[in-house]
C-alpha cells in the first residue's frame, strides 16, 4: 500500500480530522423536510434521515457532501443548531449546476449525504476567552452552528462579538436570527453592507471596518472568519493590527472538494487538504499559502 | 463636564500632538449637536469644518438621479469626519446626515487652515492624521468596489 494511503486509512480508523464512518465514499439518503429562501439566490434545505434511525452529530464548521441524483455532488457547510440531532441544516447558494439543483428539491425530495466532514471551529480552546466572529456574505452559514453553540454555553466564553458583513440589506442572511441575538445583552451583534439606498438605517462600509471598534481583548480572544478569501485576508490584517496573533485566528477555507476524505486531492491547499485537515484552520497553519496565487 | 482639550487628548487622532497644539484646536472647537434627521453639511456647502463624532451616527450620502439617496457610508462614535476643509477648493463632495441623535466636537477648519500656514508643524501633523484616515477610507472603498460577496467571489 502507498505511504499516503495507509495515512489516509490510519486517519480513518483513528477518526483524526475525519469522522468515522462505515463508508465515507456512500451517500445516505436524506428527505427535504422544508426549504426556505433566504435571499434572492440563497436558500436553507432542512433534512432529515430518510430511515430516521440515527441522530445526526457533527462539529460546527464541518461540511456534507450533498448528491442531487443524476446531477452531482457539492460540498457544503452545515449551518444548523449541533445540539439538534434529528435534523441536518445547510444554507445553500444557488450559482452552479448542482446548487441549482438542490434548489430546485421540494418537500419530500431526497438527497444523498455523505459527512459530516472536516475539522471545525476551535470552540473548546475558546473556553473562558473572548470570541469574535467575523463573518461575510455566505460566511455567516458556517459559522450560525458555532454561534449557537456560544449561545447555549453562554456562561463558558468571555464577550462575543458578532461582526457580519453583506453586499446589500437585501442580501442579509439570517435577518430574524441577527435581530433577535443582538437583542441579547450579552452578545455584540455588528451588520454592515457594502452599499445601500436612502431606506437602509444600518452600517454601511466593509466588515473590516468593524473590526476597529468591535469589544474583545486581542490578547486572549479568538477570532473565527469565514468568508470570501479577499475579506478574510484583510479581516486578518484588521485584527493583527488590532494586536491579534496569528495562533488566535481560524478561517474556514474553501476548495474544489470531491471526495471529502484527502483522496482525490482535488482540494489540496500545498501540503493540506482543505476537506482533511480543515476547512477550518489556524492561521498559523496556513499563513505562509495565504498570499500564494499560485495555489 | 469634561475640558474640550481634555476631549481632545483623548482622542486618537491627536495621539502624540504638542500641548501646544492641542490648546490652539481646542480653541477651534465647539460642541454641536444634531437630530436625527438633521444635515452636517450638504455637498456643495463650503467646507470649512471637520468633525469628531462624539455621540450617534452619520451617514455620508449621495443622491443620484432615478436612483434616489445612495448611502456611500456611515460613521459613528469615535470616527472623524471630512477632510474637504484642508483641500482645495473647500467644498463637500457628499451630504452628511445625522440618522440618530449625533453629538459631535465641530472643528473651525477656516482657522486651522491659518494657522497650518504660519505654523508648519501644525499643518504636518494634521495632514499626516489626515492622510491616515483617507487611506483608511480609499482602502475601505476599493474592498466595497471589489463587490467581494458576489457570484465571482
Amino acid at each position: 500500500m502507498e505511504a499516503w494511503a495507509a495515512e489516509k486509512e490510519q486517519d480513518l480508523k483513528t477518526g483524526n480530522a475525519v469522522s468515522v464512518l462505515q463508508d465515507p465514499m456512500v451517500p445516505e439518503q436524506f428527505r427535504v423536510v422544508r426549504r426556505k429562501s433566504e435571499t434572492a439566490d440563497t436558500f436553507t434545505l432542512i433534512l432529515e434521515r430518510a430511515q430516521r434511525d440515527r441522530a445526526f452529530e457533527f462539529q460546527p464548521g464541518q461540511f456534507n457532501m450533498l448528491y442531487v441524483f443524476g446531477v452531482g455532488e457539492v460540498p457544503i457547510s452545515i449551518s444548523g443548531d449541533p445540539a439538534q440531532h434529528d435534523r441536518l441544516v445547510h444554507t445553500i447558494r444557488a450559482v452552479g449546476t448542482v446548487t441549482r439543483a438542490l434548489d430546485k428539491l421540494r418537500k419530500e425530495a431526497v438527497v444523498g449525504v455523505r459527512g459530516p466532514f472536516g475539522r471545525g471551529w476551535p470552540l473548546e480552546k475558546a473556553r473562558q476567552h473572548d470570541v469574535v466572529i467575523v463573518a461575510g456574505g455566505i460566511g455567516l452559514a458556517p459559522l450560525r452552528p458555532a454561534i449557537y453553540h456560544l449561545l447555549r454555553h453562554r456562561d463558558a466564553y468571555g464577550r462575543v462579538a458578532l461582526l457580519y458583513g453583506a453586499r446589500t440589506p437585501d442580501d442579509i442572511l439570517y435577518l430574524k436570527e441577527l435581530e433577535k441575538w443582538r437583542g441579547r445583552f450579552d452578545m455584540d451583534v455588528q451588520v454592515t453592507v457594502d452599499r445601500a439606498m436612502g431606506d437602509w438605517f444600518g452600517n454601511v462600509g466593509v466588515v473590516t471596518q468593524l473590526v476597529r471598534k468591535a469589544e474583545f481583548n486581542p490578547d486572549q480572544a479568538i477570532a473565527m472568519v469565514c468568508g470570501p478569501e479577499i475579506m478574510m485576508r484583510f479581516t486578518i490584517y484588521e485584527l493583527q493590527r488590532r494586536g491579534m496573533q496569528n495562533d488566535r485566528i481560524y478561517v474556514s477555507m474553501e476548495r474544489n472538494m470531491k471526495c471529502a476524505i484527502g483522496f482525490c486531492g482535488h482540494c489540496q491547499y500545498g501540503p493540506k487538504f482543505i476537506c482533511k485537515d480543515g476547512p477550518v484552520f489556524p492561521y498559523t497553519e496556513i499563513e505562509n499559502l495565504f498570499g500564494i496565487r499560485e495555489i | 463636564m469634561e475640558n474640550l482639550d481634555v476631549i481632545l487628548k483623548k482622542h486618537p487622532f491627536f495621539h502624540g500632538m504638542t500641548e501646544e497644539h492641542l490648546r490652539f484646536i481646542a480653541g477651534c472647537a465647539a460642541n454641536e449637536v444634531y437630530k436625527s434627521g438633521e444635515y452636517l453639511f450638504r455637498e456643495g456647502e463650503s467646507a470649512n469644518k471637520f468633525y469628531f463624532i462624539r455621540q450617534g451616527h452619520v451617514s455620508l450620502e449621495l443622491h443620484a438621479p432615478e436612483r434616489g439617496v445612495l448611502t456611500i457610508q456611515t460613521l459613528g462614535e469615535g470616527d472623524v469626519l471630512g477632510w474637504s476643509w484642508l483641500i482645495p477648493p473647500y467644498k463637500w463632495h457628499f451630504d452628511a446626515r445625522a440618522t440618530t441623535l449625533t453629538r459631535v466636537l465641530a472643528l473651525d477648519g477656516k482657522c486651522l487652515r491659518k494657522k497650518c500656514e504660519e505654523d508648519y508643524q501644525l499643518g504636518y501633523e494634521l495632514m499626516k492624521r489626515i492622510a491616515h484616515i483617507m487611506e483608511e477610507r480609499l482602502h475601505a472603498t476599493r474592498l466595497q468596489l471589489l463587490d467581494m460577496y458576489g457570484v465571482h467571489a
